[in-house]
């Protein structure tokens, strides 16, 4: 059976289109690189490898009319497996977040992001592993059991999109949806060496993603390399009715080949090297930058002067989104239920017994802050200082075209390095939260590889709808380098 | 800054949480630390700025008035721990 550990999606697309191998060939070197590894890595909360190989079949009989000449056309994704975070609702799956609250929850629909690249013919293969509701920085808060990093199974793959991120890497799956809400598709991609977009707010629908942060969340996904991370974004994408908050801007155009960055400024923040970094981080992320700068980008520096107050403005605003958004789980419509006489009692000890530990922290946290007395001083505040980060990046903007940065101060850290210390897990996504708060694309993908060989990321950000600018600047950069390409050593 | 054990159960309950005796104490003291941390913000003089809810302008998502298909009932109802009568069914509300 052919080797697909290192082909892009484009090139399975085309191998299926000329016939050169079929759908079910594809998604079975797939399932049985699961059967081999799911076991050390744990990256999935549900599979159906049945009915996808029962969907590759389906595929490849298009396949075979289209060739034949006896339909006009086939989807643009035919017959491509991929994997969904557990956090967006597709219809047939269980949808967990990863929690015990939803454990036997079964969504009656599709997110639209999902039901877009569905339109296109992807065979959706499983749920991927998460921190609960998209809370966690590690996939250590998952109700069912961590997900380990395939460059080193004793690390964190990030999250709280860890298995996702820990799928791609390992090559059981082609390419994953994840979603990022202070950091959770890049750091994630970052800790694994994948490649993963945090696409601008509003570019992708969040109708059937199971709402964190309301004001922050945002649905993207993880491949190999910024072209194929573009072709799939840009079938998620687009104004949907069902979310009032999606763009109606045109989608952007696909990418172009080319391998000249002459005119793209770029702008290294000084706020996002600082000390405490891992230095091996900062140094493959300025190399990286100065490979652009020979490839005839301009490099420039920039200040985003309110940088230290993105962790304390989101730690309040999520939360807060959080508390009211999680409300919904009381045990009435889905979900757990503990059988009490009174209602009261019976919501009380639902969310008591069917949230964990993080959950909880964050709903007692954004109760607080929006509670009667401190609604002003916390809340309140942290909306006036997300108004000053937002500044940050349009003022940042008027000079150059994308921000570099680092994605995380380190590399993957070890399983149960930080789960007794909240604030010390918190203090991780540093790097991760403004984008989010900003509103603004972040483009996540390897760098190099630090002195134990785990992954070390970059990310590009860009002015709201910019995708395209980020997307060029990275597929420039891996068309000279091979970061992205490689396979870790332990699942090979 | 400091949550007594009190201000954590009252969060609790305001939250809907049963929290064990053990979770009250790691909270209290886990959450002193936490808003000991985004203090930090009270540095700012923000007097003149206006508070960000949404990063994109906000517009109008009425949508014409004609019926359209939804989720039928059963469909609806496919995931309640308790029905009855094409309904949710609850704990009483009322004593």
């Amino acid at each position: 059976m052919a080797d697909f550990k290192e082909c892009s999606l484009q090139a399975m697309l085309k191998g299926m289109r000329d016939g050169d191998f079929s759908s079910r060939e594809l998604t079975s070197f797939f399932l049985d690189r699961i059967d081999a590894l799911e076991g050390r890595i744990h990256a999935f909360l549900s599979l159906k490898p049945e009915s996808a190989l029962q969907q590759a079949d389906r595929a490849d009989a298009l396949y075979v009319e289209w060739r034949a000449k006896k339909r006009a056309s086939i989807p643009s994704l035919l017959g491509l497996p991929i994997a969904v975070k557990d956090v967006l609702c597709v219809d047939g799956f269980p949808c967990t977040c990863g929690s015990r609250i939803l454990e036997n929850f079964h969504p009656p629909f599709n997110a639209t992001s999902v039901q877009r690249l569905l339109d296109e013919g992807v065979i959706i293969v499983g749920k991927t592993n998460m921190d609960e509701f998209a809370m966690g920085s590690s996939t250590e808060n998952s109700a069912f059991g961590p997900t380990h990093n395939p460059w080193n199974v004793e690390h964190v793959p990030g999250g709280s999109s860890g298995g996702s991120a820990a799928a791609v890497a390992a090559r059981m799956i082609p390419a994953a949806l994840a979603t990022d809400t202070g950091g959770s598709v890049r750091q994630p991609a970052s800790f694994c060496g994948v490649t993963g977009i945090k696409p601008t707010y509003g570019r992708v629908s969040r109708y059937g993603l199971i709402a964190y942060g309301s004001s922050l969340d945002t649905a993207g996904v993880m491949a190999h390399s910024a072209q194929d991370v573009e072709m799939l974004l840009r079938v998620m994408a687009g104004f949907d009715p069902r979310d009032a908050t999606t763009s109606d801007l045109p989608v952007f155009s696909p990418l172009e080949d080319q391998n000249d960055l002459h005119g793209l400024r770029i702008g290294l923040p000084m706020e996002y090297f600082i000390e405490g970094i891992q230095p091996e981080v900062d140094v493959a992320v300025k190399e990286a930058v100065r490979q652009l700068e020979q490839h005839g980008a301009q490099v420039l520096q920039v200040s985003l002067p309110h940088t230290r107050y993105a962790l304390p403005v989101y730690y309040l605003i999520a939360p807060a989104e959080a508390s009211a958004n999680l409300a919904r789980f009381d045990g009435v419509r889905y979900g757990l239920r503990v059988e009490e006489e009174d209602l009261i009692p019976m919501y009380l000890r639902t969310r008591g017994r069917g949230f964990g530990a993080e959950v909880k922290r964050r709903i007692m946290l954004g109760t607080y802050a929006l509670s009667a007395g401190y609604y002003d001083a916390y809340y309140g505040q942290a909306q006036k200082v997300r108004t000053l980060i937002k500044q940050d990046f349009e003022k940042a903007f008027e000079f150059v075209d994308v921000i570099a940065a680092p994605i995380a101060p380190t590399t993957a850290f070890k399983l149960g390095q930080h789960t007794d210390d909240p604030l010390a897990m918190y203090l991780e996504d540093v790097f991760t939260l403004p984008a989010n708060l900003a509103g603004v694309p972040g483009l996540a993908f390897p760098v190099g590889f630090d002195g134990n060989g785990l992954p070390i990321g970059m990310q590009l950000m860009g002015p709201q709808f910019s995708e395209q600018n980020l997307f060029r600047a990275a597929s420039v950069y891996q068309s000279f380098t091979d970061f992205h390409q490689r396979v870790p050593l332990d699942v090979q | 800054m400091s949550l007594s054990r009190k201000e954590v159960e009252h969060i609790a309950l305001l939250a809907r949480l049963e929290l064990s005796d053990e979770e009250i104490i790691r909270y209290a003291d886990q959450l002193s630390a936490i808003l000991e941390h985004v203090a930090a913000l009270q540095e700012l003089e923000t007097e003149h700025i206006p508070p960000t809810s949404s990063v994109l302008p906000l517009r109008s998502g009425l949508r014409s008035d004609e019926p359209r298909p939804g989720l039928d009932t059963s469909r609806a109802l496919q995931n309640a721990p308790d029905s009855e009568k094409d309904q949710f069914r609850v704990p009483p509300v009322l004593d």
